[in-house]
C-alpha cells in the first residue's frame, strides 16, 4: 500500500476507530453477541480494530499470522462470523467517508486510494472467511468419521457371538460400512454368529434389504453365519408385498432369541441356576 | 380437498425427505402402522428409481377422495415424475427380477402389490410419470 495512504489513516485512526465503534453497537442485535457482557465486546471490538490498523505496518505473513490466532480464538468461542465480516464492512465505510472529506488527498489520487483501501479490508475478510471455514470442514471431518463409528457398531456379546444394531435410515455409504464393519469385525472377534438387528431402521425397501442379503452372503463366505432380529410385523409384511426372500436366512423376531439361537449353534445355553 | 406436498429428489436426502412427507400424510389421513409402512416403502422405491435412473424428478403426494359403491373413499396419490431416459418397456420393468442396475428388481413389481392402484406413463428419451393410490379402508 503507498505511505501515502498508510499514513493517512494512520494519523486519523483514533477517530476512525472511534467512529466505527459507534456503528458496531448497532450490529450487536445478533443473538450471541447480544447475550455477551458489554465489557467483552468492547474490550474485542478494540483488540479487532487494533488489528485491523495494525496489519498496516506489519509484513503479509506477519499479519496473517496475527489475523489467524485472533480468528483461532474467536471460533473456539464462538463468535459468529457474520459479525466481523459486517465489522469490516463498516470499517471500509467509515474509511472511505474519511477519505472522501478528507483533502489531504489530491483529486487525482482519490480512486487509487479508494482501491488500495478495499484490497486491504478484502484480504482481511479473506482469510476471516478462510479461517472460518478450515475449522467448519474441519469440525464436519470430525462429525463424519464419529456418525461412522456409530453407524454400524459390531459388538462382540458373547465369545463367538456378535451383535450390530441398526438404527436409522440406512443409505449406500452406510451399507458400505455394514459390510466392511461386518467382515472386518468377524475377523478381528473370532465370530461364528453374527445378529443383524433391525429393530431401529424405519424402511426396508429393495435396496436395504439387497445390502441386508449382501452382506449375509459375504459374512458366509468367510466362515460365519448371519441371524437377521428385529424384523417388526409391518416390516415383514412390506417384504412379503415386495416380493423379498429372506427365507435362506434365519431369522428371529428379537435379538433375545437371537441370542439363544447363537448360543445353541456354538453348542451352549443359558441356564437357571 | 387437501394440499399436495412436492418433494425434489436429486439425492439420497431427498429419497429420506419423500418418505417422511409420505409417512407424515398418511398418518394425518389415518392410515394404519401396515399401511404407512406400505406406503413409506412404495415412496422410498419410486424416489430411488427416480435418484439411480433419472438423477432428478420429484414426489408428489396428495390427499384424494374417490367413488365407491357405498359411498365416497379417501386414498393417497402419490406421483413420482422425472424427465430422464424414460421406460422402454413397461412389461419388462414389471417383471420380478428385472433390473439394469445389479438390483434385486423388486422395485416396481412391489409398489404394484403394496399399493392398490398402479400406472406408468412414460415415453422413451422424455421421461417417466408413475402415478400409484393406496385407498383408506
Ligand atoms: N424412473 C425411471 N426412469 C428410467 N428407468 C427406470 C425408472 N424406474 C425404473 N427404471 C428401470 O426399470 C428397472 C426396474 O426397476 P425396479 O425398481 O423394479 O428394479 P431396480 O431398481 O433395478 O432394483 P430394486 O428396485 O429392486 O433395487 C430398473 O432397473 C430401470 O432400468
Ligand atoms: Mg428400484
Amino acid at each position: 500500500m503507498q505511505s501515502s495512504v498508510i499514513e493517512m489513516i494512520y494519523t486519523h485512526r483514533f477517530e476512525v476507530i472511534e467512529q466505527w465503534k459507534n456503528e458496531m453497537i448497532t450490529i450487536q442485535e445478533n443473538e450471541f453477541t447480544k447475550s455477551s457482557p458489554q465489557r467483552v465486546l468492547t474490550h474485542i471490538n478494540q483488540e479487532f480494530a487494533d488489528l485491523i490498523i495494525g496489519t498496516l505496518e506489519m509484513d503479509e505473513e506477519e499479519g496473517r499470522q496475527h489475523l489467524r490466532s485472533f480468528s483461532e480464538r474467536l471460533i473456539h468461542s464462538g463468535w459468529p462470523l457474520s459479525y466481523f465480516t459486517k465489522g469490516l464492512q463498516q470499517f471500509r465505510r467509515v474509511l472511505l467517508s474519511l477519505m472522501t472529506t478528507d483533502n489531504t488527498i489530491p483529486s487525482s489520487k482519490v480512486f487509487e486510494t479508494f482501491q488500495e483501501t478495499e484490497n486491504w479490508i478484502d484480504s482481511i475478510v479473506n482469510q476471516m472467511v478462510d479461517e472460518y471455514t478450515g475449522s467448519w470442514e474441519h469440525t464436519l471431518e470430525i462429525q463424519k468419521l464419529a456418525l461412522q463409528e456409530l453407524s454400524a457398531p459390531l459388538i462382540p456379546v458373547f465369545e463367538h457371538i456378535s451383535v450390530m444394531p441398526l438404527i436409522g435410515t440406512i443409505d449406500t455409504e452406510r451399507a458400505k460400512l455394514i459390510m466392511e464393519n461386518l467382515l472386518e469385525g468377524i475377523i478381528e472377534h473370532r465370530s461364528q454368529v453374527v445378529l443383524i438387528d433391525i429393530t431401529g431402521v424405519p424402511v426396508v425397501d429393495t435396496m436395504v434389504a439387497h445390502h441386508i442379503i449382501q452382506a449375509a452372503e459375504a459374512v458366509r463366505l468367510v466362515g460365519a453365519e448371519c441371524i437377521l432380529v428385529g424384523i417388526r410385523p409391518e416390516i415383514a409384511q412390506t417384504i412379503v408385498n415386495l416380493g423379498i426372500d429372506l427365507g435362506k436366512f434365519p431369522t428371529k423376531s428379537t435379538l433375545r432369541k437371537g441370542i439363544e439361537s447363537g448360543l445353541e449353534r456354538t453348542n451352549r445355553q443359558i441356564v437357571n441356576l | 380437498m387437501s394440499v399436495q406436498s412436492n418433494v425434489e429428489v436429486h439425492s439420497e436426502w431427498g429419497i429420506v425427505s419423500a418418505r417422511q412427507a409420505g409417512r407424515n400424510l398418511a398418518k394425518e389421513l389415518g392410515f394404519a402402522g401396515v399401511d404407512q409402512a406400505r406406503i413409506t416403502t412404495a415412496i422410498s422405491e419410486l424416489a430411488r428409481n427416480i435418484y439411480l435412473y433419472a438423477e432428478k424428478g420429484e414426489i408428489v403426494l396428495e390427499g384424494i377422495e374417490g367413488k365407491e359403491a357405498g359411498g365416497a373413499k379417501r386414498g393417497l396419490k402419490i406421483v413420482a415424475k422425472d424427465q430422464g431416459p424414460g421406460i422402454k418397456s413397461i412389461r419388462e420393468v414389471m417383471e420380478d427380477g428385472y433390473t439394469t442396475s445389479g438390483g434385486l428388481g423388486a422395485g416396481l413389481p412391489g409398489v404394484k402389490r403394496l399399493m392398490d392402484e398402479f400406472d406408468i406413463d412414460s415415453v422413451a428419451g422424455e421421461g417417466t410419470e408413475i402415478t400409484t393410490i393406496k385407498w383408506l379402508r
